[in-house]
């Protein structure tokens, strides 16, 4: 069975880097970045991309809703 | 490689910001349980197509803003008035969806009077109770909410409940009311209980479009501006010791 894939889009202007989506992440997908949006916030951002599975923990819990989800529709064998 | 761009297309999109919330970047602190509780509610009026009649009642409080982010018609009320004017609201308008939106310092402190006899009249609104265990708005005072123990600016080597009285269950007091169709307990801090959550305040935005009378949604939040912590920390905290006294689940569902 193929596995799901996802992808998320963090709006990086908006988020003000509270880390709940890192936390709330089953697969370890998102860091804050080093470096700092305009507000001065270290914003959100898939570190580890190829690990997500588009559960949408992530765009569910953000109080901000800076996250959109996409999951890859699974391929039949 | 990651074959991430090719995911990200309007085919394979599963969740996105509805539109009901508008684009304003709320003025809550980072990680504040009042932005996920706004969006929950946004999701249920879109879910149920009722953003052209849905009335909100604005708390005096961090959410006295909300009418900024939710886009429908609000009114704002004076500290602790939201029920008396979710009451003449629906009352004058019956075939509107109406609602408060209330903070603990609000609904169960200066508030409380109208609470209780709003609740014991049984209007039929929905009531959402944000319980962070404090005054967030004015620096973090203790509230009646305030759990035994915890610290806060007025009471900073923690409640003392000889000297302040325990801390006030307001859901269990108003599931005891005739009026009162449904009170749950429900928190944001986890995407299963975001999931729960939501179905709360749908099933409450039902009962009153099917005249059931008051239904009551406290959600146990944080405030870790308040509570000098980081957003994570503050609900694991939460977990740890505002749950053993004020435990989830419904109180009531008639
Ligand atoms: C009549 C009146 N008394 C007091 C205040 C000051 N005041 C503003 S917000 C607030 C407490 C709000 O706390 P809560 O309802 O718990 O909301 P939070 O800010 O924690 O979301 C108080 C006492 C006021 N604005 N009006
Ligand atoms: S969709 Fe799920 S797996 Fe992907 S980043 Fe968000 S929480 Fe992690
Ligand atoms: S002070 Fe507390 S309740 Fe107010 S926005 Fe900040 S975290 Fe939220």
């Amino acid at each position: 069975m193929a596995k799901a894939k996802g992808a998320i889009v963090v709006d990086t202007e908006k988020c003000k880097g509270c880390g709940v989506c890192v936390s709330t992440c089953p697969t370890q997908v998102i860091n804050l970045a080093a470096d700092v949006n305009g507000k001065g916030y270290h914003y959100a951002y898939m570190g580890n991309p190829d690990a997500c599975i588009g559960c949408a923990n992530c765009g569910v819990i953000c109080p901000d809703t800076c996250i959109t989800v996409y999951r890859a529709k699974p391929v039949k064998a | 490689m990651s074959d991430t761009n090719t995911i990200i297309s309007p085919e394979n999109l599963i969740y996105k910001k509805t539109d009901v919330l508008l684009d304003n970047t709320m003025h809550y602190c980072p990680g504040c349980s009042h932005g996920t509780v706004h969006k929950l509610i946004a999701e249920v009026i879109d879910e149920l197509g009722i953003q052209e009649t849905t009335i909100g009642i604005a708390p005096v409080g961090c959410s006295v803003l909300a009418y900024n982010y939710i886009d429908i018609d609000w009114q704002e009320a004076a500290h602790g008035r939201a029920p008396a004017l979710a009451t003449a609201v629906k009352r004058l308008m019956p075939e509107k969806n109406v609602f408060s939106y209330q903070g603990d310092g609000d609904l169960a402190a200066i508030g409380t009077a109208e609470t209780i006899h709003a609740c014991n009249r049984g209007e039929n609104i929905v009531m959402i109770f944000i319980n962070n265990g404090i005054y967030g708005m004015t620096g973090g005072q203790m509230a009646p909410t305030t759990l035994p123990g915890m610290p806060a600016s007025t009471c900073p080597a923690g409640r003392d409940v000889s000297h302040d009285g325990a801390p006030i269950k307001i859901s269990e007091l108003l599931a005891q009311l005739p009026g009162t169709c449904y009170v749950t307990r429900q928190a944001v801090h986890t995407a299963a209980n975001v999931r729960k959550a939501k179905k709360a305040i749908r099933k409450a935005f039902e009962n009153q479009q099917a005249n059931k009378g008051t239904s009551l949604i406290e959600v146990v939040s944080t405030c870790n501006s308040g509570w000098k912590m980081s957003p994570v920390q503050a609900n694991k905290w939460m977990e740890e010791h505002m749950f053993s006294y004020y435990p989830l689940g419904d109180l009531k569902d008639e």
